[in-house]
């Protein structure tokens, strides 16, 4: 039996007719071709699905589609401004070399954007424990951390 | 040194913007019109007799469209040996075996009638350890190979061992094993299959070999009785790291799905297939004994190895053949020997991951290099030094070291961590290995070669449509820089096209850390020639000497008098748009001049050779045996450093993955079944493992790299274990010989230190 939700989703209302049981990840996915959100694991254990729900980062994998009723959901969708601007999180990945093979950045990103929408000068600590369920295999996340540092570092 | 426009820049990623605002499709996003979903059946039992399989249950759930099994398809067999099969019957050998598979309007009817299939087994002895399996009497893997080990005779001889033997003033015989590791892609495994109807089979894959596969994909379809080729087109790959070097069965399940049902089949692996269905690298049981003089020089080296097959054989069954090159060439040493074995079991079976063998080489002979100069009171890194070798040796395999920057590397390290000025702090340590790795090319295939095919367009826009594939590495990027450097445009003006076999030329594929060497030097001969076009054209125009010409900023003009210039879309357009016009394309195969392996194994395997050397600080809790690397140093000898940017990326990743290999990462196998199937048990490191890391790059611009520059894909990952094994001991003076280095062994070794007190 389908049910109907609305959300805002990156920053329009959205109206949808959802199975109970779906996850958040597959409306994204399989209903709203959203397919900028990754998945990687399906049980919430790689961060590749992380999106952002009313400023926290959760796992669409495993969030359960009737908990977004109401809320505001960003998917990295949502990060550009629609005429090519990137935001300032995906430029620094881009310049510092933050992408591989890309399949764990959007999630990244949006870790990332989480902290910094709500610490705007996170120490190098708070990055790593931001990103910590965020699982890269290709950079060694080295580069990830400095192309964050670096967007509020730009600022200063 | 010339002053490049490109090359040495630190250039974003071609395909970034694509990544980082999600456009980039996977295979997991790619939808054909009709699609079916595919799921596989795996075996029970790690070894049994298939009795009988019954599967119309599953025939009759509603929205299944087709069942197979190992009896319903025709006979084919697959893998570097031909011993696997998509389907199996008869018997199965691991828990992996593939034994029935399903096509079905959606992923969850496929699974549910996966379910429905009911198997009979009668189970059979299973034999889990590679040394058992070579005894006499012990069960037998495959029947028709008649030995349970492999028919590969890795041997290598050089010079005379116990000449070496008796010109040592110390010799170290030890042990070392190293166990089940997997790749970790983010991107899960996945295909699409989707046949016209002359049989024509177009394959999304996520290869790392589309020319390679193309091939094994159309023997599979003449093994099907079908007329028809494959495409292989490739979506945007998650990582890859060596697991996409063989083809496996399920993509030719999907072909063989997609056959019978005349549609689109779709398959997409569940993270826990990709821990339990994919292969690892080989687990290792090196017994290893060198030698040196009383002075301290190499005298020999002495190797037998047993490598655990699984129950198939992948291409991975041939990095014996790499393994060669560290164990003879890895610092001068006069005498060597070296046998590996690769022996079936009934486990998973492993394959090639970063390095192909190297790792576990060097684990064993660099671990061993500080055992043996702490024998003859020496100095580690002294010792290295003393034994490095230098540009211009030929080893004794026959490897020619044109450009070899292996002391610097090992001096830089010593001199970031304060080597020799450096005083002892209770549970601290410092240690170091060093490595070599292809650098240029790789003949382990007949052919090493690579293919580019090049257009300009009337915008200016080159085109370059290459055989090399793109996993994340940045080829797209550095074929790029090459071709905008030798062309005069920029690096956005260069489109690379490289993931459609119906359009890119030949390639052998993305391993052996030879892309940017190899499809470097194949992109770049093609643009020297379309360049001579070019220069011809606008000689045409601009009434001038071809001779005088130069390329730059887009445009061509005429040296001295910048005035007198035409902009290449413009010289493009001109060439078009007329009747006696003219295309400009240019195509070159280069195939470097290295050579296959003769039938000793000697030869000169590579163009070039990747030196390089790491360093770590740690502390060792003697409490708990946790290990806390404290700082983490690399020097690299990539002959230069194309794009400075990526190639940290390669190391910081690489080392990433070492210290992984080296401390935490391991696949549990009980009687060959996985027992940590997810991220939450393997223990790949996540970024609050990430360690304070410096990498330092020696250049010695390579005579036969693009620009000098050598590969450098796979070394970041080479030498990790054996520099952190060297630290721990430096810090509380035990030896781990077995990796992963759980902090349980180092308590352990701690403890029975103190006892044997």
């Amino acid at each position: 039996m389908k049910e109907m939700i609305t959300c805002r989703l990156n920053g329009e209302e959205v109206r949808v007719e959802v199975e109970p049981h779906w996850s958040l990840l597959q409306l994204l996915r399989d209903e709203l071709d959203l397919l900028g959100t990754k998945e990687g694991c399906g049980v919430g254990e790689c961060g590749a699905c992380t999106v952002i729900m009313n400023g926290e980062t959760v796992n669409a994998c495993i969030l359960p589609v009737l908990e977004a009723e109401g809320k505001d959901i960003t998917t990295i969708e949502g990060l550009s401004d629609g005429e090519g601007r990137l935001d300032p999180l995906q430029q620094a990945f881009v310049e510092h070399g933050a992408v591989q093979c890309g399949f764990c950045t959007p999630g990244m990103i949006l870790s990332a954007k989480a902290l910094i929408d709500s610490n705007p000068r996170p120490s190098e600590e708070d990055i790593k424990i931001a990103i910590a369920g965020n699982l890269c295999r290709c950079t060694g996340y080295v580069q990830i951390i400095e192309a964050i540092k670096s967007v509020w570092e730009r600022e200063r | 040194m010339e002053a490049y426009h490109t090359v040495g820049k630190r250039i974003p990623k071609k395909d970034a913007i694509d990544k980082v605002t999600g456009k980039a499709q996977y295979i997991n996003g790619l939808k054909l019109p009709g699609m079916l979903h595919a799921k596989i059946l795996y075996s029970k039992h790690p070894h049994a007799k298939i009795v009988n399989i019954d599967t119309s249950k599953a025939e009759k759930l509603y929205g299944v469209r087709a069942v197979l099994t190992g009896e319903t398809i025709p006979t084919m067999k697959f893998g570097f040996y031909k011993d696997n099969t998509p389907l199996k019957s008869g018997k199965v050998r691991s828990y992996r075996d593939e034994v029935a598979a399903v096509a079905a309007i959606d992923p969850e009817i496929a699974k549910e009638a996966v379910d429905l299939i009911k198997v009979e087994y009668e189970e059979l002895p299973g034999i889990f350890n590679p040394q058992e399996a070579m005894e006499e009497g012990a069960p037998l893997i495959h029947e028709e190979h008649k030995s349970n080990v492999l028919k590969l005779p890795w041997k290598l001889d050089i010079g005379d061992i116990d000449e070496g033997r008796k010109a040592s003033g110390y010799i170290v015989k030890n042990r070392f094993s190293t166990t089940w590791v997997t790749h970790c892609c983010m991107g899960l495994s996945g295909a699409i299959a989707d046949f016209d109807y002359q049989d024509n089979l177009t394959m999304y894959s996520i290869t790392q070999i589309p020319s390679l596969a193309q091939k094994d994909f159309n023997d599979a379809l003449q093994a099907m009785g079908l007329k028809g080729k494959a495409r292989v087109i490739q979506t945007t790959i998650g990582g890859a790291f060596g697991s996409k070097l063989d083809t496996y069965a399920y993509e030719y399940i999907v072909m063989l799905l997609a056959r019978k049902t005349r549609k689109p089949v779709k398959i997409v692996f569940s993270r826990d297939e990709e821990f339990f269905a994919t292969s690892t690298r080989q687990p290792a049981i090196i017994d290893i004994e060198q030698g040196c003089t009383r002075e301290g020089k190499l005298t020999f080296r002495n190797i037998a190895m047993i490598l655990d097959n699984g129950a198939y054989t992948s291409w991975g069954a041939t990095t014996p053949s790499v393994m060669m090159m560290p164990i003879s060439s890895l610092y001068r040493v006069p005498h060597v020997n070296y046998q590996a074995r690769c022996v079936y079991t009934n486990n998973m079976y492993s394959q090639a991951m970063r390095g192909y063998g190297n790792p576990q080489a060097t684990f064993a002979v660099e671990s061993q290099i500080d055992m043996l100069a702490e024998e003859a009171g020496i100095d580690p890194m002294e010792f290295r030094l003393m034994n490095a070798t230098m540009p211009g040796d030929t080893t004794g395999q026959g490897l020619r070291l044109v450009t070899c920057g292996l002391k610097k590397c090992i001096e830089q390290v010593g001199e970031e961590l304060s080597w020799k000025s450096r005083q002892k702090v209770e549970g601290r340590g410092v240690g170091m290995a060093s490595l070599i790795h292809v650098g240029g090319g790789a003949r382990v295939y007949k052919s090493d070669g690579c293919g580019t095919i090049m257009k300009l367009d009337d915008f200016g826009q080159v085109n370059v449509y290459t055989g090399a594939s793109e996993i994340g590495q940045g080829s797209e990027t550095v074929i790029a820089q090459v071709v905008a450097e030798e062309l005069g445009v920029k690096v956005e003006d260069v489109n690379v096209i490289n993931n459609d076999t119906a359009v890119c030329p030949w390639d052998v594929g993305v391993h052996a850390s030879r892309t940017t060497f190899v499809a470097g030097n194949s992109a770049l001969g093609a643009a020297r020639k379309i360049k001579l076009q070019m220069l011809q054209l606008a000689g045409d125009a601009l009434e001038a000497n071809p001779d005088d010409l130069v390329a730059a900023n887009g445009h061509i003009s005429v040296k001295g008098s910048p005035e007198k210039q035409i902009p290449i879309a413009k010289l493009l357009r001109n060439a078009h748009h007329r009747a006696d016009g003219t295309v400009l394309m240019a195509d070159f195969f280069y195939d470097p001049s290295n050579e296959m392996l003769n039938k000793e194994f000697k030869g000169n395997l590579s163009m070039a050779y990747t030196f390089g050397n790491h360093g770590v600080e740690v502390e060792v809790d003697k409490e708990t045996g946790k290990v806390e690397i404290l700082r983490y140093v690399s020097a690299h000898d990539v002959g230069r450093a194309l794009n400075p940017m990526l190639l940290e990326g390669q190391i910081y990743g690489g080392a990433m993955m070492g210290i992984g290999y080296a401390l935490t990462e391991q696949l549990v196998l009980q009687e060959g079944e996985v027992q940590n199937p997810t991220f939450r048990d393997y223990t790949m490191l996540t970024a609050k493992d990430v360690v304070p890391m410096k990498s330092f790059v020696v250049e010695t611009e390579d005579a036969y790299g693009p620009f000098g520059a050598k590969g450098i894909g796979e070394p970041g990952c080479v030498p990790s274990a054996p520099a952190i094994a060297n630290a721990i001991y430096d810090a509380v003076g035990v030896r781990i010989t077995d990796l992963p280095i759980t902090p349980e062994k180092v308590l352990a070794a701690l403890k029975q230190k103190e006892e044997s007190k």
